[in-house]
């Protein structure tokens, strides 16, 4: 009970920073903050890593399976994000 | 390696993708921020890897990482360079669909590995199968929608729809209660995961083309839920940091399309906000009063005039007329012309997706309006020229409190001094409902394909 407690914590004030820092992306980038926040949730593939590393052979395939997405949602979502957010300069 | 050490790893990971969200706070800062995530990830990477379970696990481990690494990378890249900038939603449902389905695996895989079950593990393990199912079922459907593939655009909705919505989430209740009182269970697991897939279709299908922004910040808030959800099941603060900020981040985008359509989320997930009772017969609204204009006349317009407002809609993203609009903008503004663009929250497919497009087509992010910046000024403007945009222009959201659109913000144009509506018929928007403006007194309409409308109009102002 202790340990979930302290993972609770955690989340309740990872939300609470989550809606103080997201409020403040301007309207203008909120495609690219969807991409990028996307990539972000691509931290699952940690524990894609982890059921690979089983010795069960039926959590390693779910975990390779789990692994090609999650590395899609990482690899895709930042590059995707980078190349967005090139995009949006100043011209002189 | 010590846990400790690689629990410090995580930390640093974790305060680098906060570091990243904060710097999309302006475009100056955005591209430094979004490389402190891309550097949080490959820092929790690493240390994942160089964790004893991995270094252990044999070089059959190591081989099936490298390759599922090398895959997905590979389809990553690809889908990340080749999308066009008008394809971005679709991008983003099916990223939001990936994350979701990892989430799905990997709780399922460590249920089926443990071999002592505490009560957050299993409960957790119920909630990632859910939303992580509903998350990949959906973003599938809205990808689909989004692309035409299967799937028609517009709503689908068949009687008794919210009843069986009802009756498979208890089943996933109840199937995900099963997993809790008998963690051996596995097949209980996948009931729950057969169940929500099926939700996740059926929420998914009566959201229709126009209200799509709100469906993919849902999907997007979901994705970070389930990742926080596995994070409860691997106790792993990376993943409930990472998951619960991207969720709040959803949750944000989500309120905001929303607001901007003046609809409950309830409204807008079960399809409606589309004329179903008695809406005025366009032949009433439009008869006689409609005046249809040439790119002559235009270029006319911008003599003497000193402001010009341009409005985008995603008519404009499916001709993909930005390009065009670009070369307007500058042949305007070396004329002496001051050009703004005028941008709705929900204009286009996706937050923010008109921004993207402009931004792609190298105009200046400085020109690039809010709605409740312009609408102030909009009395000054000589010419506002909508491409593609109705229902966020609609003056009927003002007037009429029976109007499907009924309060929903909108774009003042009717307030400037000429307004040139480009579009290809008076079909209506989205809402099915006519739109006055394109019968006030100060409105010309040109009828052509917004690209092919825009690039003779430069045709005639250099003549001119």
């Amino acid at each position: 009970m202790d340990a979930f407690v302290g993972v609770f914590t955690v989340f309740v004030l990872a939300m609470f920073l989550g809606f103080a820092v997201i409020t403040k992306v301007p309207p203008l980038l909120h495609t690219p903050l969807m991409s990028g926040s996307n990539a972000v949730s691509g931290i699952t593939i940690i524990g894609a890593l982890l059921s690979v590393a089983t010795p069960n052979r039926l959590t390693t395939a779910l975990g390779f399976v789990a692994l090609v997405f999650a590395t899609i949602n990482v690899v895709g979502g930042f590059l995707v994000t980078h190349r967005m957010l090139h995009m949006f300069r100043k011209r002189d | 390696m010590p846990t400790s050490l690689i629990n410090l790893a995580y930390l640093a990971a974790s305060v680098l993708f906060i570091f990243g969200l904060i710097g999309l706070a302006h475009p100056k800062s955005a591209v430094r921020g979004n490389l402190y995530g891309a550097l949080g990830m490959l820092l929790a990477i690493v240390a994942t890897l160089v964790d004893r379970e991995i270094l252990g696990a044999g070089t059959a481990a190591w081989a099936t990482i490298a390759a599922g690494i090398a895959l997905g990378s590979l389809a990553g890249a690809l889908l990340a360079i080749k999308v066009p900038m008008t394809g971005m939603p679709q991008m983003v449902a099916l990223l939001n669909g990936f994350g979701g389905g990892a989430s799905v695996l990997v709780a399922g895989a460590a249920l089926i590995d443990a071999t002592e079950t505490t009560l957050q593990l299993t409960i957790a393990t119920a909630a990632s199968g859910v939303i992580g199912a509903v998350t990949f079922w959906g973003s599938l459907v809205a990808f689909d929608k989004l692309q035409e593939w299967l799937l028609p655009g517009r709503p689908i909705v068949f009687r008794g729809q919210g009843a069986v919505n009802v009756v498979l989430g208890l089943a996933a209740i109840g199937f995900g209660a099963i997993v809790v009182v008998d963690p051996t269970a596995i097949w209980a697991y996948v009931a729950v995961v057969v169940v929500s897939s099926m939700l996740g279709v059926l929420l998914t299908i009566p959201i229709g083309g126009a209200d799509m922004p709100v469906a993919i910040a849902l999907l997007n808030s979901y994705s970070g839920i389930a990742g926080a959800a596995t994070g409860f099941v691997l106790n792993n603060s990376v993943l409930i940091v990472a998951g619960s900020l991207v969720g709040a981040s959803g949750i944000i985008l989500t309120r905001i399309m929303c607001r901007a359509m003046n609809r409950s989320l309830g409204n807008v997930l079960t399809g409606g906000g589309v004329a179903t009772g008695p809406v005025a017969k366009a032949d009433e609204v439009y008869a006689g009063r409609v005046k249809s204009t040439s790119p002559e006349e235009v270029a006319m317009l911008f003599d003497g005039a000193r402001r010009v407002v341009i409005v985008p809609g995603y008519g404009l993203a499916v001709s993909q007329a930005q390009h065009a609009v670009r070369d307007l903008t500058d042949l305007l503004e070396r004329k002496g012309l001051e050009v703004e663009f005028a941008i709705h929250p929900v204009a286009g497919r996706m937050p923010g997706h008109m921004n993207v497009l402009l931004a792609e087509a190298e105009i200046d992010y400085d020109k690039l309006k809010e709605m409740d910046e312009i609408n102030p000024t909009m009395q000054q403007v000589d010419v506002a020229i909508v491409i593609g945009a109705n229902d966020v222009v609609n003056p009927i959201a003002r007037t009429d409190p029976n109007s499907p659109i009924a309060g929903m913000p909108i774009i003042d144009v009717d307030k400037a001094r000429t307004v040139v509506v480009v579009k290809r018929s008076l079909s209506p928007g989205f809402a099915g409902i006519p739109n006055p403006l394109f019968a006030a007194d100060n409105t010309l309409m040109y009828f052509a394909d917004g690209k092919k409308a825009i690039m003779d109009l430069i045709a005639a102002v250099k003549t001119a």
